[in-house]
């Protein structure tokens, strides 16, 4: 289909970005400062491009909803960042980074995109450092690595376990220093809530203030969205409370395709639910694995403490199937085998559980050494489920943490919209099927830092200086739409709380649209939903007013959205008839219950347009693997 | 886990905007003690919803102690009683049956409240706008490894750089001074190299507007660090002086 074209650069793959940095137009240092850019969302990738734009003199407006841009959730990254420095000399280079991340994709992202990324990892190193980002040391004073799923090599860079928090600092600092000099307009507690397209340009967006109310219009020459994932969808995730579509898809809405929206990860290490009353899920970060072991009692609903189960009646099932990778093995692969395992009523005393244990470890490396790298991991464990992990092992099991679908873009991170731009997790690009653990941190600050700030020039050279001002009348009625919903919402006084309808969503999404999906449950998924949003006009039941602060109608807003969303996923999920990465469709398994993909039939990217709710266009991006071939992703 | 649930009689901060007098309201609960604190205000919020009344106005994002959005002054301790947790990580097995706790937003001059529990914490991104960073431009830096740093002052600037921001050393502090949370940002990077070109001025600028927001004196009571969910050294304020005598004596400006 000719609607997509993905601007994937001629010549070998290893040349690809540097040709294309060549070939794509720039504007003049003297003549940037007369395009002004708005950047939706603050986290790594909002904040690292916000700040590298003004650095090369654009006039950048940046929007979070949060507090203060240093909120976002790429803060609550934990275990680290890759890069193919080989710094280990254990073998790494910038192909093996590149064909891990496809691989571990399982083979359903674009070559050019990911070894792009590749590519500049090792510059986000230097740049994180220079910034005076606190990455862990070695005594000799140079940088330390550790080892991640999905990889043979160690070629993560960490912070403790706050990588997150340190990245999104260092970019937040760098932001910081481009507020201080003007050249960043920062506009805090701004929900974006509407995408303003004229003449198929977007050229603006329309915001709502979370403190007071007020709606109000904005308008530059490009938009950036970096507005996370739509891992809430389920309700019960491991994003923050916040965390939600609404740009991404408003923006859908108004013509920018939406991707693979299937494609969610289910995170192997979370805390387990502790009853009806919670309202979100905590990770404890992959890196656990590279010393903890995972395991469940070979005996169905076994009552038994952990510790009165004896060697010899443990099944270390990861060690076991994927004897090469073990304990390691990538995070599809992990969730999978736990919900397996507890399917088969072998979890923690038959409930929803399986043991992270650190017990050889501790008598291998010592208590101490175990401190150093989890200290706080462990201490988080505790302060929540009141047990201490160094006596009794840790509880786990999977949970929704990412997602790599999102809208789509081409090489250039621009979607089907000219002028809409789009950059980390709210993107669908670099991670296929499924996200290696620690390539969401590398990937938002590629896009930010390395990418964007070349190839938005491509677009912008050809744009007059002109801007569209706020008073056109695609603006005015935007604006006027915007203020009809919340009057709407507000209006309709049913019997059910936005939380309520939120929860039963992510009921419906988990259990049908989650760790597995068939086609009845797929089905029934996108029926219930529909039920669901009719219902939501009659019977949901927001209260306050629309000036001031009234929290309960920022999260209608959104739960709006997911109605919307939830039901493409499972189209999305429906149409995908082969299981790959974080989609398993349990009727496309292997005798061993592996996914079974269907190279001849999906080898492409989902992408949906929107005609109105409910109803989509899909069109194809047909992907070619050149350098990597097509083989079945195995960790045995 | 799973053990009977609690009941609790809250008494909390009701305030409809920022230029109203508030008062506390008294709202009964029953809650499961594996719950979070910030869990039980949604349970709380729901049923005030059903009954057609304002919910509570608090802030949370991330619940896992790292966003530093939340901040409820807990029977008058900023995060609770629980030391070196944020108010989200705060769970109820914590509190017994019968208690009565009280809940309140941080209050200081420089927080002004947006509503109930809800304060305005911009002042601590002003002070950051004037010198929380290192003027590097995105590219055109040395390879990583060319900047080699002793571990143990790495990890003295890492214990600085986990400051999360929330904000309780200022609502700790009887005089609602900002110096714990500005000298963490300015500790991290007077320990660095990449700190070093411009130390002096740094510490001049953040002091300076900090002092224009409105944040009180110093006056080494040490609260902050007693408050604070990531235990971050009265060590660093010690250090922050001391650079900013230093860089009156060495420096062009001020």
């Amino acid at each position: 289909m000719a609607v997509l074209n993905s601007k994937v650069p001629d010549g070998h793959i290893s040349e690809k970005w540097t040709n294309h940095k060549f070939s794509i137009k720039l504007i003049n240092p003297a003549n940037k400062r007369k395009y002004d850019i708005i950047v939706v969302g603050t986290g790594l990738a909002g904040s690292s491009a916000a700040a590298s734009l003004a650095e090369l003199g654009y006039n950048v407006k940046a929007f979070t909803f949060h507090d203060s841009a240093r909120r976002a959730h790429s803060i609550a990254a934990q275990g680290g960042i890759n890069a193919a420095k080989n710094y280990q000399n254990d073998g790494d280079s910038v192909y093996r980074l590149f064909y891990d991340t496809v691989k571990g994709g399982d083979f359903r992202s674009r070559e050019a995109n990911v070894h792009r990324l590749a590519e500049v990892s090792n510059n986000i190193i230097d740049q994180c450092v220079a910034q005076g980002v606190p990455f862990a040391r070695e005594y000799g004073g140079l940088l330390d690595n550790r080892s991640f799923g999905g990889a043979q090599v160690s070629r993560t860079f960490y912070a403790r376990g706050q990588t997150g928090q340190q990245l999104l600092l260092g970019a937040y600092s760098a932001l910081n220093r481009q507020v201080g000099k003007g050249k960043v307009k920062m506009y805090t507690r701004k929900e974006m809530v509407e995408l303003v397209v004229v003449n198929g340009k977007a050229c603006g967006i329309i915001t709502r203030d979370l403190a007071t109310g007020e709606v109000e219009k904005h308008s530059a020459h490009a938009v950036i969205l970096a507005t996370g994932g739509y891992g809430n969808v389920y309700f019960l995730s491991t994003n923050a409370m916040n965390c939600n579509v609404t740009a991404a898809w408003r923006a859908h809405r108004k013509g920018a395709f939406f991707s693979n929206p299937c494609y969610t990860q289910i995170h192997p290490t979370c805390l387990p639910v502790h009853g009806e009353g919670q309202s979100k899920l905590t990770l404890m970060s992959e890196s656990l694995r590279n010393d903890g072991r995972v395991w469940v009692s070979k005996k169905k609903a076994d009552m038994r403490a952990p510790g009165d189960i004896p060697e010899d009646e443990r099944d270390y099932y990861l060690e076991r199937k994927y004897p090469s990778f073990g304990n390691l093995s990538p995070r599809d692969i992990s969730s999978r085998s736990a919900k397996e395992a507890v399917d088969d009523g072998r979890g923690v005393k038959g409930g929803e559980a399986v043991y992270l244990d650190f017990r050889d470890a501790i008598n291998r490396l010592g208590q101490p050494a175990i401190e150093e790298k989890y200290g706080n991991l462990f201490e988080m464990y505790e302060t929540i489920t009141g047990e201490n992990p160094y006596k009794v092992p840790m509880m786990i099991y999977p949970a929704p943490h990412y997602t790599m679908g999102g809208l789509w873009v081409d090489y250039n991170l621009m979607s089907n919209l000219p002028g809409l731009f789009v950059l980390g997790e709210a993107n669908f690009s670099d991670h296929g099927a499924n996200r290696l653990g620690a390539s969401a941190l590398m990937q938002g600050l590629a896009d930010g830092y390395f990418v964007i700030p070349y190839t938005i020039g491509d677009y912008l050279a050809s744009e007059k200086p002109e801007l569209i001002p706020t008073d056109h009348e695609q603006f005015v009625k935007e604006e006027s739409e915007i203020n009809d919903l919340v009057k709407r919402l507000l209006a309709t006084n049913g019997e059910h709380t936005v939380d309520e309808f939120h929860k039963k969503l992510g009921r419906i999404m988990w259990n049908k649209v989650g760790m597995a999906r068939n086609e009845a449950g797929l089905k029934e998924a996108i029926e219930e939903i529909k039920e669901m949003r009719d219902s939501f006009w009659d019977e949901v039941k927001v209260v306050g007013g629309a000036e001031g602060v009234n929290q309960t109608l920022e999260r209608a807003g959104r739960v709006v959205d997911y109605l919307e969303l939830g039901e493409l996923m499972a189209r999305d999920a429906l149409e995908r008839n082969e299981s790959c990465g974080g989609h398993f469709r349990e009727e496309y398994q292997t005798n061993e219950g592996e996914a079974l993909r269907d190279d001849q039939n999906y080898t492409h990217v989902s992408a949906w347009e929107f005609n109105d709710v409910g109803d989509w266009t899909h069109h194809k991006e047909d992907l070619n693997f050149e350098y990597v071939k097509l083989a079945t992703r195995s960790y045995k | 886990m799973s053990a009977a649930n609690i009941n609790l009689k809250l008494k909390i901060w009701r305030q409809e905007g920022p230029n109203v007098v508030g008062n506390f309201t008294d709202y009964d609960v029953e809650v499961s003690p594996d719950s979070s604190f910030l869990e039980m205000l949604d349970e709380l919020n729901n049923s005030l919803e059903k009954e057609g009344k304002d919910p509570v106005a608090f802030e949370s994002d991330c619940r896992e102690g790292i966003c530093g959005t939340c901040g409820l002054v807990i029977n008058g301790q900023p995060h609770g009683p629980v030391p070196k947790i944020a108010t989200c990580q705060l769970h109820m097995r914590n509190f017994n049956n019968g208690d009565t706790i009280w809940i309140e937003p941080f209050r200081a001059k420089a927080f002004p409240i947006i509503k109930d529990l809800m304060v305005d914490r911009a002042a601590f991104d002003d002070v950051m706008y004037a010198g929380g960073f290192v003027s590097v431009n995105t590219g055109g830096v040395p390879d990583a490894n060319e900047i080699p740093i002793q571990k143990d002052v790495a990890a003295e600037a890492f214990d600085a750089a986990a400051c999360i921001g929330c904000g309780a050393c200022v609502a700790a502090c009887k005089n609602a001074s900002a110096m714990l949370f500005v000298s963490a940002k300015v500790s991290q990077f007077s320990l660095l190299p990449q700190g070093q070109p411009e130390k002096y001025e740094r510490v001049q600028q953040m002091v300076k507007v900090m002092d224009e927001k409105g944040f009180g004196s110093c006056t080494n009571t040490y609260a902050c660090e007693a408050e604070c969910p990531k235990g971050i050294s009265v060590k660093n304020i010690s250090r922050m002086n001391r650079d900013y005598l230093v860089s009156k004596a060495v420096s062009k400006t001020v």
